[in-house]
């Protein structure tokens, strides 16, 4: 034999012990399947459609033309003296990199029962592969935006290596609410149906048709309660060169998204114990 | 699942029998790290891999060769293990040619092949395997249990529930017996098995109740069998009449349904098929139609013996529509007219000729 006692992992099976610790050792066991989980959501999602990946641009595109009509146009909402289709845009890339994530890691369990209930691995891996999986398109629709900010002569300063921070923190907010609503999708499945309203109020509570700058300046650090308002005027921030760093609101923002991180990640692995016997 | 306990050794292959319902995938699952026990502890050296069903996570948009990673790496198999074991794979699996098409366009037999392929190739110190075999045809499982017992004699230690007493009997050591939720016994293999076939094999005057049993093929869900009875009850025997009688009933309504009964040795050689429409038309019933259907053999030709018994309907030449594998274990006793060297083992059946004798050498 190959293998000598002594080098053997051993694996206690006992019964559900309430509150477990999230067990990032074994997640980063199973990162290549956390990897290959990604990459079969990217590969299948365009799938035996005409257009292709075209969809990730098509969206946010078709979004921008609609705002840009009715709120820019028609009911002339101001944009800090930005044009209005980039002011938008800029806010609608994360906004559907977040509503994406969100959906998918909220389905992410129910979608994949037959590997719940037939393989053991970590089962954290199900969400953050759902999560992940809207990078590509979000990667795809920022080049776009790119070609837009020439188009309009937009150069970024200094603060667009502030990026990345924000992409994180909108991954982190849609994982940290798809934990939780992954976890109660897989014994209530109201939630499917719950998560829809849920996208469209949060879209309108977030700055994306408007500027938070319409919000009175007292109640503006409030705002950040909703994690995706410092998200997107971040975004606004670091590639168009907006004045003021949306300081107070962002730091609201992050407590908040680490304490539903947390919080979600704690609950998942409490429920995870009985979704094999309950998905 | 309530006081069963037990140790396995490295090394060792054990088989879990039992009647459906026993506890047997259960107990699987909760070695597999799959569902939490309410109570109790279990204690494992070496990583498991589990094989509960073949191709778990195989996804029909994928290629074939995108299907071997993905399943591979939700198996637990690294990247690198999957790409030095590729090739061998593939051909294990026989898909060469289709390697990089779609496995929506496999036939079913060819994505149970690739499926089982990935998953025999797995290299974990405990393997875990629930009742797979029951797909494929019968050469590939032929050649499944091959690789099993490939496995089992190369020092892994194997966990393998099955109905398939033959597959049991051959690769295991050691036999776990579960019966609602308990241990019946546990011992060496053969001699689990034999109290296990005594005690569940059909005795005469009983018929086997199939409405709420585990189906193989098909779901019963637009004709299901309900019953199956043997010479109203009385003993079978080489040589005299056989009765087989099903009771059905239809959901919907089924065109062209033929009925057949299948008897294999339990090495799960099948050794002789009863159809329906070898002798008759197939016929179309009506949803709502409970009856029944009797096919009287007049010479029973089976050795004497004890079979396993298949039993299914179908619609058409292929389209399942139920069929229970292994529903009931029978006993063919010597009949009258038996010879005694019948009773030794002289192969499946034994079937009269007409016989022609001649004074001189004939040449054709």
């Amino acid at each position: 034999m190959s293998t000598h006692p002594e080098t053997l992992p051993t694996f206690n099976i006992d019964p559900p012990e309430g509150w477990a610790d999230i067990g990032f050792r074994e997640l980063w066991d199973y990162r290549e399947l956390l990897y290959f989980l990604t990459w079969r959501d990217v590969k299948v999602r365009y799938k035996q459609t005409a257009l292709g990946a075209a969809w990730a641009i098509i969206q946010p595109l078709f979004m921008m033309l609609v705002f840009s009509l009715f709120f820019g146009r028609l009911a002339k909402i101001p944009s800090d003296g930005i044009p209005y289709p980039i002011f938008t845009f800029c806010a609608l890339l994360p906004w559907q990199l977040f509503a994406h994530a969100l959906t998918e890691s909220s389905n992410s369990l129910v979608a994949n029962e037959r590997l719940i209930t037939k393989v053991y691995f970590p089962r954290l891996v199900v969400p953050i592969a759902a999560v992940l999986g809207g990078l590509v398109d979000f990667v795809v629709a920022f080049a776009i935006l790119l070609v837009m900010m020439f188009y309009y002569g937009i150069v970024p300063t200094w603060a667009i290596v502030t990026l990345p921070g924000f992409i994180l923190l909108a991954v982190m907010t849609a994982l940290g609410v798809g934990l939780w609503l992954s976890a109660l999708n897989v014994k209530y499945r109201d939630v499917r149906y719950t998560i829809n309203f849920l996208i469209q109020f949060w879209l309108f509570a977030t700055p994306v048709a408007y500027p938070s700058s319409i919000v009175p300046a007292k109640w503006r650090a409030l705002y950040g309660l909703n994690p995706m308002a410092g998200v997107v005027e971040g975004f606004r921030w670091a590639l168009l060169g907006k004045q003021e760093a949306p300081a107070s609101m962002l730091w609201v923002s992050v407590t908040v998204v680490i304490l539903i991180l947390i919080g979600g990640l704690y609950y998942f692995r409490r429920m995870e114990q009985q979704f094999a016997d309950v998905v | 699942m309530n006081d069963v306990s037990f140790d396995v050794k490295r090394g060792e292959v054990v088989g879990i029998i039992g009647r459906n319902g026993a506890g047997k995938s259960t107990l699987l699952k909760i070695l597999s790290r799959i569902t939490k026990p309410t109570k109790g502890h279990a204690k494992i050296h070496g990583r498991v891999g589990s094989l509960l069903e073949v191709g778990t996570g195989f996804h029909p948009e994928l290629t074939g060769r995108e299907n071997i990673y993905l399943n591979a790496a939700i198996l637990g198999m690294r990247k690198a293990e999957v790409a030095k074991k590729f090739d061998e794979i593939v051909a294990f699996a026989e898909v060469e040619k289709f390697i990089d098409t779609p496995v929506k366009r496999y036939s079913s037999g060819m994505y149970v092949r690739l499926a089982f392929a990935v998953a025999a190739h797995l290299e974990p110190e405990i393997l875990v395997i629930d009742e797979v075999l029951a797909v494929g045809d019968a050469a590939f499982q032929k050649k499944c249990l091959g690789k099993i017992g490939e496995v089992a004699h190369g020092g892994r230690t194997v966990l393998f529930v099955s109905h398939n007493m033959g597959a049991i009997r051959s690769l295991c050591t050691e036999v776990i017996w579960l019966d609602e939720g308990k241990m019946v016994i546990e011992g060496r293999a053969s001699d689990v098995v034999d109290q296990y076939l005594r005690t569940t094999l059909l005795g005469s005057g009983s018929s086997v109740d199939l409405s709420n049993v585990q189906r193989s093929l098909g779901n019963g869900e637009r004709l299901r069998l309900l019953n199956i009875e043997f010479n109203s009850g009385r003993p079978i025997h080489h040589g005299e009449p056989l009765a087989v009688r099903i009771n059905f009933e239809t959901m919907v309504d089924v065109p062209n349904v033929a009925f057949g009964f299948g008897f294999s040795t339990f090495e799960g050689v099948r050794v002789m098929t009863i159809d329906s429409d070898l002798v008759e038309a197939q016929r179309a019933l009506p949803k709502g139609h409970v009856g029944s259907v009797r096919a009287d053999v007049s010479l029973l030709q089976l050795q004497p013996g004890r079979y396993a018994l298949d039993v299914g309907a179908r619609a058409g030449d292929h389209g399942s529509l139920d069929y229970v594998a292994g529903c009931a274990q029978l006993e063919v006793l010597p009949g009258p007219t038996t010879p005694s060297s019948i009773i030794r083992d002289t192969g499946g059946v034994r079937v009269p000729a007409n016989w022609a004798w001649s004074e001189t050498p004939a040449f054709a």
